[in-house]
């Protein structure tokens, strides 16, 4: 579904790479969470997932495509299968609960008849079902992030990235999101999410990938925020002091 | 339901940004009108061109006897040395060149001075004796009149040999740097418009960057992110072109057929109506061309995926 192979991200005028030579599968159905310290390359990672930029080396292949040879007038059709959450929601605040959902899919051309089937559908999933004629400056922090994610998962994508979805969230709250994230995950979507959140990823004891300093340190079935078992790459000589808190 | 949508945004983008849009529309306008000025001024150099250069002639003129320029020495010039001169231009050399000549004599010359001239003091001056015959000569090309000029000039009993276009030329060349200032200020408002239409456009993007991010987030083509910037650009600049075609269609019709042709009469020929009607559709389509390319080069930053 999303494989690496030895993926290195240089940006221009650094001399540190933001990922280096990083190689790993994601299966489809997989929750996996992505840990690490700002600037560890998290970021970086899902951004080249999402093709907003190109690796400097080795190949990505996502959902059967190489983004590395992907020609840019065809990512935005590549894009429509990925579905994406941020911290910051990103809603549109003159936009309703519905028309920030709907936007997703007037702007691909879906027909009317499909975004009022559809809209509705994925607002009820998210729990916001009532709530499609309020504006984001009217719902709580939580509830923006509902309809951030019924925006993300209304085309029905193959994969959901969230970077850190509950950064903004108050642990309550989170959970919620968490439980949000989990019931889309069982439906089939793939989900990555990114986070620094210690609570949640030890209580979901789901697949952890962690980096430093764009490396792979730790890619553990059932993870902790911090590594409870033997790492499963070893090599990195420093890990282990930097992962200590 | 895109259609509509696309049209959507591009109003949104129309009204967010009222009076950057009215100022495109100005500049577009006025950078337009010159275009259009310049088109009309140069059809009316053809039309002059065309009318005169039909009528003008090589004049051979011919001694009289108050004359000493020339190769005259105050003599007229006799039936031998005018017969000399017929002889050449019916001469296998000059004949090529020549589709017509025509003789003037004294009391055919007289009478046009007369008509030309009428009511003026000096026409009761003239006396037939002192205005030259002449050969008038129509060339198949004006341009081959220097031939004329050369073979004929050292005859004897010529007095000069004279290409009536070179009183056109002067004339021309005032319209033609009308026209080159009109152009040259045309091509600076048009560099203004171009640039500012790019701005407005850049402002309409930023102001929109939050749905443009979601935008491409989700995977909207950049031909459906970019067409309502472009839509706008066009919209702003087509107004701008109408008002331009409007202007030139209003000088031609109340300046030029109003007061031009009342005070130069029937001297020349001028641009009409039909003239500026047909310059109004390469306005819009100049303008409309312009906004949509620099509108796209503005929006092209926001597009990169």
């Amino acid at each position: 579904m999303i494989r690496f192979d030895s993926v290195s991200k240089a940006y221009p005028g650094t001399t540190r790479p933001a990922l280096n030579s990083v190689s790993l599968e994601i299966l489809k159905g997989e929750f996996v969470f992505l840990v690490g310290a700002s600037g560890s390359g998290k970021s970086s990672f899902l951004r080249l997932i999402l093709r907003e930029e190109t690796p400097t080396k080795g190949a990505i292949h996502v959902l059967g495509q190489h983004l590395n040879s992907l020609p840019n007038r065809k990512v935005p059709y590549f894009r429509r299968n990925l579905g994406v959450v941020f911290q910051d929601f990103r809603l549109l605040p003159n936009k309703t609960v519905f028309d920030n959902v709907a936007f997703t899919l007037q702007v691909i051309g879906k027909s009317r008849g499909f975004i009022q089937e559809a809209v509705p559908d994925a607002l009820k999933m998210v729990g916001l079902a009532g709530k499609s004629n309020r504006y984001p400056h009217e719902l709580s922090g939580g509830e923006q992030q509902r309809v951030a994610i019924a925006r993300a998962v209304v085309n029905k994508p193959a994969i959901l990235l969230a970077d850190e979805p509950t950064g903004n969230l108050d642990p309550a709250t989170s959970a919620g999101i968490m439980t949000l994230l989990e019931r889309i995950n069982l439906s089939g979507t793939t989900v990555l999410m990114a986070t620094h959140d210690a609570g949640i990823v030890d209580q979901m004891k789901r697949r952890v990938i962690e980096l430093i300093t764009g490396q792979i340190v730790r890619d553990e079935r059932q993870g902790g925020y911090q590594t409870q078992a033997v790492p499963v790459q070893q090599g990195f000589g420093s890990f282990t002091s930097e992962v200590a808190p | 339901m895109r259609l509509g949508l696309i049209l959507g945004e591009a109003g949104n983008g129309l009204r967010r940004n009222v009076s950057m849009v009215i100022s495109v529309i100005l500049v577009t306008f006025i950078s337009l009108t010159f275009v259009g000025a310049a088109i009309l001024l140069q059809m009316q150099i053809g039309q002059m061109k065309g009318y005169w250069y039909d009528r003008a002639q090589v004049a051979v003129y011919m001694c009289t006897d108050v004359d000493d320029t020339g190769n005259c020495s105050q003599a007229e010039a006799t039936k031998t040395q005018i017969d000399a001169v017929e002889a050449l231009l019916n001469s296998p050399t000059l004949k090529p060149y020549i589709d017509k000549y025509e003789y003037e004599t004294h009391e055919q010359a007289y009478q046009n001075f007369q008509d030309q001239l009428s009511g003026s003091p000096i026409a009761s001056l003239v006396t037939p004796d002192v205005l030259n015959e002449s050969f008038r000569v129509n060339l198949k090309n004006p341009d081959d009149a220097d031939v004329l000029i050369e073979s004929l000039s050292g005859q004897a009993g010529v007095q000069d040999v004279q290409d009536q276009r070179g009183y056109l030329d002067q004339i021309f060349s005032v319209l033609n740097a009308a026209s080159a200032t009109a152009i040259g200020i045309a091509a600076l408002m048009l560099i203004a418009a171009v640039l500012l239409i790019a701005t407005t456009i850049r402002l309409s993007a930023f102001s929109r960057r939050r749905e443009l991010g979601i935008m491409r987030l989700v995977g909207a083509s950049n031909r459906f992110i970019q067409t309502p910037f472009v839509l706008e650009g066009v919209f702003a600049s087509v107004i701008g072109s109408v008002l331009a075609g409007v202007a030139i269609v209003g000088i031609v019709q109340f300046f030029v057929q109003g007061v031009l042709v009342q005070t130069l009469g029937t001297t020349t020929t001028l641009v009409g109506l039909g003239d500026a009607l047909t310059v109004v559709p390469i306005l819009i389509v100049v303008g409309a061309l312009l906004a949509a390319a620099s509108a796209s080069v503005a929006i092209s930053r926001y597009l990169k995926v």
